[in-house]
């Protein structure tokens, strides 16, 4: 099957981040169609397009954008751009090698939505790419595709740009809004849903910034040059973070199915220092591990889902025989602990001794009840926790205990990590 | 001390994009520890006083978000990572290093005032370049103890003084003072390493 590109296949050119030679590769041609088309017929292509957006859940786009009331202003559209998922980096690489390509596809979903006012919300740690996309913003506007009447067409869009400071919980829909307003970043209770009541109360559509990215391809292409890429469930491609224990880790499009192997055998040039893979991990931190024998799913939602895990936001995380899986869980549910809010107790009680069991285990202090203490700490936190986030920080570690559970009686009948040597004469 | 007139103006002017002023309470803070290095209890006051808005709300706020600073800290500052992508690359072995290296422990400043480090277990988004740190908001990638050494020297010779603008406003006037800082400090080039582009050529 021949490589198909959707969003990175003129990333090859030097100077893409200027708007003059974004523009000649097409840049902006699909939001001058958009405007030449009615709002309504722009939400129905995507609908039919099959979009599904690609920061983790895989809501399709178009659906979520005709879920805002009628005749309900303003409302507003919200990139979300606070890339925070462990093993993920992709919302990087896109603004950083097309900044354009992503701001036309803000301007695309405005224009369908009927928004006169959108933000970006970046997390606080993407300087330089904060500096590329104010610096996109700001040709945007000199060249008369923001601002008012734009381009003669009678359509007013201005966008803000707003620097996050330090929250994960702020990738979370509602909790960005909340901080989008000025408080602390702290979930909200669904419903009412963003779309009849969002941000400051208004109808608000928040799509991340691979979905927004796809917009103008969309647009220029039609639907059926989209539905003809990827599966019945999964149109089009989608990019992958590909880290850990490969030759060549990175970003990597995909047309949605490419078997899991192709990803990381053929792309990345398999397990590093001829290992064997022990185990990877699809979504990011809090994606289900899978096995080597979970080789030939195909990158996408539903087959993904089928295999016990989730695509999540496109993470790819390789580990390979040297791993010690426990550790691997300890660092994730620290960060979950570290990210935690605060606002309910299963989540902010539950990270913080899940963690310190896990820190036992590597210290060899646990006690062979303690797996299965995790493991009820983990059903008490999944499903009773305010947001996605508290759910997320037990479904690793929960699936490590069900396929390594003898790693930990390694750690219990070793006093400690079996691994931490190995490991060691591995990276000097 | 008190913030410049300069930047409470700033913080007016962006207040008066957004639909709510309370949105400006994260840009402000950005902007007061642009200027002054950190946020104190008396910056935070003035920021409230600005925008017309009761001072608990502001410090709620700030007390949420890791990134803003409550004190002083060295010249530049270096966090790595140690969460489970970057630990797969070595991520400990080149935070002990960076530990001897510096001499100081997690969380600490050089007695020169150099550098203030820590490890971070909140990923920061460069997991392809593993094992990464990120270098006074600018990351480097892909470390092995030479590079960290390299880093290191050059922190300790570049004054980089904690006024520079490290933290543009988001519609910000201060643009060409950014800039500026771009050109002396760490200029804004492409990591190093096969990520993306490269991954994919």
């Amino acid at each position: 099957m021949a490589i198909k590109r959707v969003l990175t296949k003129d990333f090859a050119t030097e100077n893409l981040e200027q708007l003059s030679v974004y523009e000649r590769t097409g840049g902006y041609s699909g939001y001058k169609k958009a405007l030449e088309m009615q709002p309504d017929e722009l939400v129905e292509l995507v609908k039919k397009s099959g979009l599904r957006g690609r920061g983790g859940a895989g809501f399709p786009t178009g659906n979520k954008w005709s879920f805002l009331p009628k005749g309900v202003y303003p409302r507003y559209l919200v990139c979300n751009a606070d890339e925070s998922e462990p093993g993920c980096f992709k919302d990087r690489y896109l603004i950083e090698e097309s900044p354009h390509q992503v701001l036309e596809g803000i301007l695309i979903a405005s224009y369908a939505i009927g928004c006169n006012l959108a933000f970006i919300y970046i997390r606080g740690e993407y300087l330089p790419q904060h500096e590329a996309l104010e610096t996109a913003i700001q040709e945007a506007r000199q060249a008369g595709y923001l601002g008012k009447n734009v381009l003669d067409k009678g359509y007013d869009i201005e966008v803000i740009l707003h620097r996050g400071a330090g929250a994960y919980i702020c990738g979370e829909e509602t909790a960005l809004l909340t901080s989008l307003e000025g408080y602390r970043g702290e979930p909200r209770l669904k419903p009412p849903f963003p779309a009849i009541k969002g941000l400051y109360g208004k109808p608000t559509v928040v799509n991340n910034v691979e979905t927004v990215a796809n917009l103008p391809h969309i647009v220029n292409n039609g639907a059926d040059w989209f539905t003809a890429m990827g599966t019945p469930t999964g149109r089009g491609t989608r990019v992958w973070c590909m880290s850990g224990h490969v030759n060549r880790p990175g970003n990597y499009e995909l047309e949605n199915g490419t078997p899991i192997r192709e990803l990381i055998e053929e792309h990345g040039g398999g397990v590093w220092k001829n290992r064997k893979l022990k185990a990877f991990q699809p979504g990011g931190a809090s994606m289900m591990v899978l096995l080597p024998e979970h080789l030939d799913v195909g990158l996408d939602f539903d087959a993904i889902a089928k295999a016990g895990s989730l695509a999540g936001a496109g993470a790819m995380v390789v580990m390979d025989e040297t791993t010690c899986m426990v550790d691997a869980a300890r660092r994730y549910v620290k960060f979950f602990h570290h990210e935690s809010c605060g606002k309910c107790t299963p989540c902010r009680e539950g990270t913080f001794w899940m963690a310190n069991l896990f820190d036992a285990f590597e210290a060899g202090a646990a006690k062979a009840s303690d797996i299965d203490l995790l493991l009820d700490i983990g059903y008490n936190i999944d499903g009773r926790s305010f947001c996605p986030l508290g759910d997320a920080s037990t479904w690793f570690p929960r699936s490590v205990i069900k396929f390594f559970r003898d790693e930990f009686l390694e750690h219990l009948s070793e006093k400690g990590c079996p691994f931490k040597k190995t490991v060691q004469e591995a990276v000097a | 001390m008190a913030v410049s007139k300069q930047t409470l103006a700033e913080i007016q002017a962006v207040a008066a994009r957004y639909p709510s002023k309370q949105s400006a309470i994260i840009p402000a803070l950005w902007a007061v520890q642009h200027e002054q290095g950190y946020v104190t209890d008396a910056a935070m006051r003035e920021i409230a006083q600005a925008l017309g808005l009761p001072p608990s709300l502001i410090e709620a706020t700030a007390s949420f978000y890791s990134m803003f600073l409550t004190k002083p800290e060295g010249r530049h500052d270096v966090v790595i990572c140690v969460n489970a992508p970057c630990m797969l690359r070595g991520a400990d072995e080149m935070k002990d290093y960076l530990e001897r290296a510096l001499g100081v422990r997690d969380g600490q400043t050089t007695p020169d005032g150099a550098v203030t480090w820590h490890s971070t277990i909140e990923c920061l988004g460069a997991c392809g370049g593993a094992p990464m740190m990120q270098v006074d908001h600018r990351f480097e990638e892909n470390l092995t103890p030479e590079r960290i050494d390299v880093i290191i020297d050059r922190l300790r010779k570049q004054p980089a003084a904690p006024l520079a603008p490290r933290h543009p406003l988001p519609g910000s006037p201060l643009k060409g003072e950014g800039e500026a800082h771009a050109k002396t400090a760490e200029p804004a080039k492409k990591p190093a390493g096969p990520r993306g582009r490269r991954s994919q050529a």
